[in-house]
């Protein structure tokens, strides 16, 4: 579905100096960042860091006060609306539902960058359509209105939707949030497959130890400033990780997962909760 | 690949349905009333004008038919499409099922441009440029935008959102002012106020070819412009960041979508004076039947606007004693139905 690395092997996306401010307040802060294909990348920081903030900039929700984005050597503004949907998709965090459309009507929608004005689907759209109904095991669920799903269910179907968009860039806001273990497990080596594949996939997630487990690269966020970004191997250390989370941490090699395994604990209790 | 779920309706077997209830329902409409007609003569008398022959009908009943009752059935019928159209756009639009023109306080902003026009041609001498047929419909026009705005304006919170609750209570604040400003007017109008009066209860008595064609005028770009959006509509239910990634400009297609829904109401009161829940309801039973893809739902609503309204008005006007106004009856029936829709989906709201 996703593109091949591109020849040039060069970022696909390109964050220049950018700053966000929502009124007096500052979100994001001269963020410079290069984004490569075929990298699974995992935001990270704790709440009001600007992660998904930063999700809106690249897909173009909001525009930066300050600075550039640039997607394959073209700012990101000079992209009409619909070579924006055909390149970059986002999956939001919020899966609510008003009107009883299917599961499968919902996934279509996300087809819609390829279609003419009356929104009829080829048997090539249908295909695709197919194919993620049984990456993310909907095929179950395929026929029933949306409006009678499960938090986690609903969520895939938003995950769906955006994968059914097929593009190269990939953004996700926390899309584990409401799934269960197995679920979220299923959901993350997903991304890791596309990304393996060539597509560049960027989440938001709050789940480190998932993060340590499927993510290429971590990037650190705090106060709407990078602290770090880079391989999980140089980047998930303990002092990174108590810089950023204030908070006692611990890396240490799992045999189990044959990844690497996260824990925190906050140094000193507040004095109200001791007794 | 297209399978639908099996207690869906196809939306063109829904379509034809509703095309020969019309088609009925007119018919009946045509026949029925202090004077009768047969079928034939009905079928007669219309041929006979569209082809310029002779017919065997008398000219007076005739008469009754061309310039009395098939001007009325026409305006019914179109306010009807355009009322059910709006509701439909509405309804999608805001994520609301409860939204339609006189709920969301469109309709009274619709009925107070068009009296302020209607008593300004009377009160003022300088006015009386204003005495055409179009004039009150594009103070209604100009007042069911403006009303909107602020409802819109006042039910948002600080990040733009709507919330389906506050959206209706706005819609009920306006409306008091409005209906507080109506009746200034009405004090205003003086020994004339009774045709206003009359006029706002809905009712499609005496009503001309010249409404008709007014309704047809404000509903045929309405029509076009909510057609033509219904896919980007589909999408934009899925909320604003997927719709703007998915490459839909929403901004856009909402101005647009407003724009035609306040178009559609406001036709539909300036010939008609304020009828409510015919928006409200169409919508619900379409999609109850054929689901919520909105390139069903908006041209099945507006038939279904058609057939209720055509059918509400033969009935008060010929099945009842007296003329009660049509606005009573569909208020009369309908409110029941919105009571039902409140109580299901009450605790989404409140939630909201």
């Amino acid at each position: 579905m996703p593109e091949q690395r591109s020849a040039a092997g060069g970022p696909w996306l390109r964050l220049k100096h950018l700053s966000f401010s929502h009124g007096p307040r500052v979100i994001l802060k001269d963020l410079s960042l290069d984004l490569f294909p075929g990298r699974h990348y995992v935001i990270a920081g704790p709440n009001g860091a600007g992660k998904s903030t930063l999700l809106d900039l690249l897909a173009r929700l909001r525009r930066p006060l300050r600075g550039q984005i640039e997607l394959k050597d073209k700012p990101l503004e000079a992209y009409t609306s619909l070579e924006l949907a055909s390149a970059v998709s986002l999956a939001p965090q919020s899966s609510k539902f008003d009107f009883a459309f299917t599961v499968r009507e919902v996934i279509r929608l996300g087809r819609r960058p390829y279609l003419g004005r009356w929104g009829r689907l080829k048997p090539d759209d249908e295909i695709i359509v197919d194919q993620v109904i049984s990456t993310l095991h909907l095929g179950r669920l395929a026929e029933k209105p949306v409006t009678n799903l499960s938090g986690g269910e609903a969520q895939r179907v938003v995950l769906a939707r955006t994968l059914a968009q097929a593009t190269p860039v990939i953004l996700l806001d926390e899309p584990t949030n409401s799934l269960d273990v197995a679920q979220a497990l299923d959901l993350m080596g997903t991304l890791s497959d596309l990304a393996a594949q060539g597509a560049l996939v960027i989440t938001v997630t709050h789940d480190l130890n998932q993060a340590a487990t499927f993510a290429d690269e971590i990037i650190f966020l705090k106060d709407g400033s990078l602290v770090a970004a880079g391989p999980k191997e140089t980047t998930l250390t303990a002092d990174l990780l108590s810089l950023v989370f204030e908070a006692q941490a611990q890396v240490r090699s799992d045999e189990f997962t044959g990844g690497l395994a996260l824990s925190f604990r906050r140094s000193r209790m507040p004095s109200s909760e001791t007794h | 690949m297209t399978v639908a779920p099996p207690r869906r309706l196809s939306p063109y077997m829904m379509g034809l349905v509703l095309s020969v209830v019309l088609v009925v329902v007119a018919i009946i409409s045509l026949a029925s009333g202090y004077m009768s007609f047969t079928a034939s003569e009905i079928i007669d008398v219309l041929w006979s004008k569209l082809t310029g022959s002779e017919a065997d009908v008398a000219y007076n009943r005739a008469m009754v038919l061309l310039e009395v009752r098939l001007p009325r059935l026409a305006t019914a019928i179109f306010a009807g499409a355009a009322l059910g159209l709006s509701g439909a756009v509405f309804q999608g639009l805001l994520l609301n099922p409860l939204a339609d023109p006189y709920t969301l306080g469109v309709s009274s902003g619709a009925a107070f441009g068009a009296s302020l026009v209607l008593v300004g041609t009377m009160v003022l001498p300088w006015a009386s440029f204003l005495a055409t047929p179009m004039a009150p419909a594009i103070g209604a026009f100009l007042f069911s935008a403006l009303t909107l705005r602020l409802v819109i304006a006042l039910a948002s919170d600080s990040d733009r959102h709507l919330s389906p609750a506050s959206l209706i209570l706005s819609g009920v604040i306006l409306s008091a002012i409005l209906s507080a400003g109506i009746s200034f007017i009405k004090y205003l109008a003086g020994d004339q106020v009774s045709s206003i009066i009359f006029w706002l209860l809905g009712s499609f008595q005496a009503r001309t070819w010249v409404d008709a064609l007014l309704v047809l005028v404000f509903l045929l770009p309405s029509l076009a412009l909510s057609l033509t959006s219904a896919t980007d509509l589909n999408i934009m239910t899925l909320g604003f960041k997927s719709a703007e990634t998915l490459g839909v400009n929403t901004a856009k297609v909402r101005l647009r979508l407003l724009a035609a829904a306040s178009l559609a109401a406001s036709a539909s009161v300036a010939v008609a004076g304020i009828i409510g829940f015919v928006g409200l309801i169409v919508p619900h039973l379409v999609r109850l039947l054929t689901g919520p893809d909105h390139r069903s739902l908006l041209p099945l609503s507006t038939l279904g606007g058609a057939v209720l309204l055509c059918a509400a008005d033969t009935v008060v006007r010929a099945f009842l004693p007296g003329e009660i106004p049509v606005g009573v009856l569909t208020a009369l029936l309908a409110g029941p139905a919105f009571m039902v829709i409140f109580r299901r989906k009450m605790r989404d709201l409140i939630h909201a």
